[in-house]
């Protein structure tokens, strides 16, 4: 900073009444290599600062039209941000006159008669203070534009992720929840997505970190999410290849706590799975509430053949209320430094009464306890309610027709049996065959009902022989899962085989689903669904909601065989 | 320092002794203690009989630690946790991957 180049181009002003002291100052310090302007008051001395911008002033204290004092108040003000180190050279010593110099804005002193080695001394002295200023302000001005292109290019990548991880269904009337608008960069996620054949999935999560780290992990999930959702794949599914997905790209340390819900409004069924995350509460009245502990590794830990995915199912009830959170509600601090915790979520959950809607108590719990209107950024909370299936807003038809004209003349037989039916699920697969056809892409949501329908008959009454009676009871509906699973695991020599065959009519397509299962079948001359022009509400076999639907999806049914082979015929028109 | 190492009686085990918090501050001083624990190490003990506090970002030390350790066949305990650092592994089911206790 002593450098002789940098010092050359300082620029001086001298202020002095005196004309002989200013020009042995002007002469000294032009000796010394500076530039120098002379002003003979405080008046002139202002305008000089203001014409010249020197970067040192020397100011007398004493002198005429306007003293030092004044001028160096005035020229601190014009100075702004920028240092400009002012010495008052003054013959006073008195320290209350001194201190007055200092509270006008002077930085120092030079006592005259001037002697030139502290004369050098001093603006050096000084001129590494102005360096040193300068540089801290361009270092702030540096950071602040660093800063602002920074939370530019978060607000764009916020709004690519906003088109990849979008809310999904989380406007349902069913649903009420809490994400902080840039929770993304705080490592929480939380989507929603109606099924194809009804019912909703609903996945929480939080990444260990936050930032763009978290932000590039949540992108996958929120694809393979919406994505397998669409294709009809179920909670499970899903949650195996999200699990999957995180173990390959994030970084050994880092991991995804989650929670993945599965409501089927018709069937009054939840299926959850909490890997990491506190307790989903289960609120059915104030009187009868569960909680449904984490279970699991968080996701993105274990590899596929540890990982669990199996999923609780839990009968409810419409009205019930699922009540799911993230770290960040138990995390809530009061001004004290007290944590929300356990306590305050089963506080708040407690006092829920007459009208009052839980998620509004909690969240009005949490505003009183921290004091304030915002909260932290990784907060996330989400309270779905079962709702009458009659409720639920239909899905629309999905999407244009597509330019391509498609197939329209086809058939394929597909098979599985044994172990793979206790393994695989091949409704997406099926379900995308037929959506090879515009026609039926339209119709996905039927499709994939009566795809479904006819599978799970096939499976849980054709082959495991279980009795739907049972999922009406709340001890029978325990029964009937643990029933399910242990006839699953013991099933030999038994298939399902799906038989397709689509052909173009004049104004559309004909689509025929033969479905056969290697069960007893059942009495279907007898059957009083079938016989009964009113449907009845349960049956031997089918249960009577199911063979109603199919009923009302489908041109025609018919029973084969045994009554292990049903074929159904579904119409579609441009 | 907030992390101490020392082998354990038989010499076999290295023991990880963590003070206070556990969480980011100590990434770099946990990594160190068991990288340069010695070759011959055939377990480790994490001691978190003094540890306050665990946050997320330890429990990624722990997998770091465990996948260091050689993954699925690490020999990993952790002792002595405070009733909130035991929540917090419960919660994350980690019982699975370490032995707890």
């Amino acid at each position: 900073m002593d450098d002789p180049a940098e010092t050359a181009r300082l620029k001086i002003l001298v202020a002095d009444d005196s004309d002989s002291d200013r020009l042995i100052l002007k002469s000294l310090l032009k000796r010394l290599g500076y530039s120098v302007v002379g002003a003979a008051n405080g008046r002139d001395a202002v305008a000089l600062f203001q014409s010249e911008v020197p970067d040192i002033v020397l100011l007398d204290a004493l002198m005429p039209t306007m003293d030092g004092m004044e001028a160096a108040r005035q020229i601190k003000s014009l100075a702004g941000e920028r240092l400009v180190p002012l010495i008052f050279v003054t013959s006073l010593t008195e320290p209350e006159d001194l201190a007055g110099c200092l509270e006008a804005g002077g930085d120092g002193f030079l006592s005259k008669p001037y002697n030139p080695v502290m004369i050098k001394a001093k603006i050096q002295a000084f001129n590494r203070m102005r360096l040193m200023h300068q540089a801290l302000s361009d270092q702030r001005d540096l950071m602040h534009e660093r800063n602002r292109q920074l939370q530019e290019e978060q607000h764009i990548a916020r709004r690519v992720f906003d088109n990849v991880a979008h809310t999904g269904c989380l406007g349902a009337p069913n649903i009420r929840y809490h994400a902080s608008p840039l929770s993304i960069f705080s490592g929480d996620v939380l989507f929603a997505s109606p099924r194809p054949a009804g019912g909703m999935l609903v996945f929480a999560g939080d990444f260990t970190g936050h930032g763009l780290p978290a932000a590039v992990g949540a992108m996958p999930v929120a694809e393979s999410f919406y994505g397998m959702v669409a294709k009809g794949f179920d909670g499970s599914d899903i949650l195996r290849e999200i699990n999957q997905k995180l173990v390959r790209i994030l970084p050994k340390d880092m991991f995804c706590c989650g929670i993945m819900v599965e409501a089927d409004f018709a069937q009054n069924q939840l299926k959850i799975w909490n890997g990491g995350l506190p307790d989903t509460w289960l609120l059915r009245s104030p009187t009868e509430q569960y909680t449904l502990p984490s279970r699991h590794l968080p996701l993105g830990i274990l590899s596929a053949d540890q990982f669990n995915a199996d999923m609780q199912s839990i009968r409810s009830q419409p009205g019930d209320r699922l009540l799911l959170m993230t770290d960040g509600v138990l995390e809530c601090t009061d001004s004290k430094g007290q944590l929300f915790g356990e306590q305050g979520v089963l506080h708040a959950v407690e006092s829920v009464g007459g009208d009052a809607h839980p998620f509004d108590v909690l969240m009005s719990e949490i505003q009183q306890f921290t004091g304030q209107q915002q909260f932290g950024d990784d907060l996330t909370l989400c309270c779905l309610e079962m709702v009458d299936e009659a409720g639920q807003a239909a899905l629309p038809d999905a999407g244009e027709l597509s330019a391509l004209a498609g197939p329209t003349q086809w058939q394929c037989v597909y098979e599985i049996r044994d172990s793979t039916l206790a393994e695989f699920n091949p409704l997406p697969l099926l379900l995308h065959i037929c959506m090879e056809v515009p026609g039926l892409r339209r119709k996905s949501g039927e499709i994939y009902t009566l795809l479904s329908e006819l599978y799970n008959n096939a499976l849980e009454h054709g082959i495991l022989r279980l009795t739907s009676e049972w999922k009406y009871t709340p001890e029978g509906f325990d029964r009937y899962y643990s029933e399910r699973a242990t006839r699953l695991s013991e099933v030999d020599g038994h298939y399902i085989k799906f038989s397709f065959h689509h052909e173009r009519m004049p104004s559309g397509g004909c689509l025929r689903v033969v479905c056969e299962d290697s069960g007893r079948g059942f009495d279907f001359q007898n059957h009083p669904v079938l016989q009964a022009t009113e449907m009845a509400q349960s049956g031997p076999r089918y249960g009577g909601r199911g063979l109603a639907l199919l009923k009302r999806l489908a041109k025609s049914i018919h029973f084969h065989n045994k009554g292990n082979q049903i074929e159904v015929a579904y119409e579609w028109f441009y | 320092m907030p992390i101490q190492t020392h082998r354990s009686q038989d010499g076999r085990s290295l023991v990880i002794k963590i003070e206070g918090r556990f969480d980011f501050s100590t990434h770099q001083a946990f990594r160190d203690a068991y990288e340069h624990g010695g070759k011959d190490i055939k377990g480790y003990i994490v001691d978190l009989s003094d540890a306050t506090y665990l946050d997320s970002s330890a429990l990624g030390m722990l997998l770091l630690l465990r996948d260091h350790a050689g993954g699925d066949n690490a020999n990993i305990a952790i002792e002595n946790c405070n009733n909130d650092v035991r929540k917090i592994l419960t919660i994350s089911n980690f019982e699975q991957l370490f032995t707890i206790r």
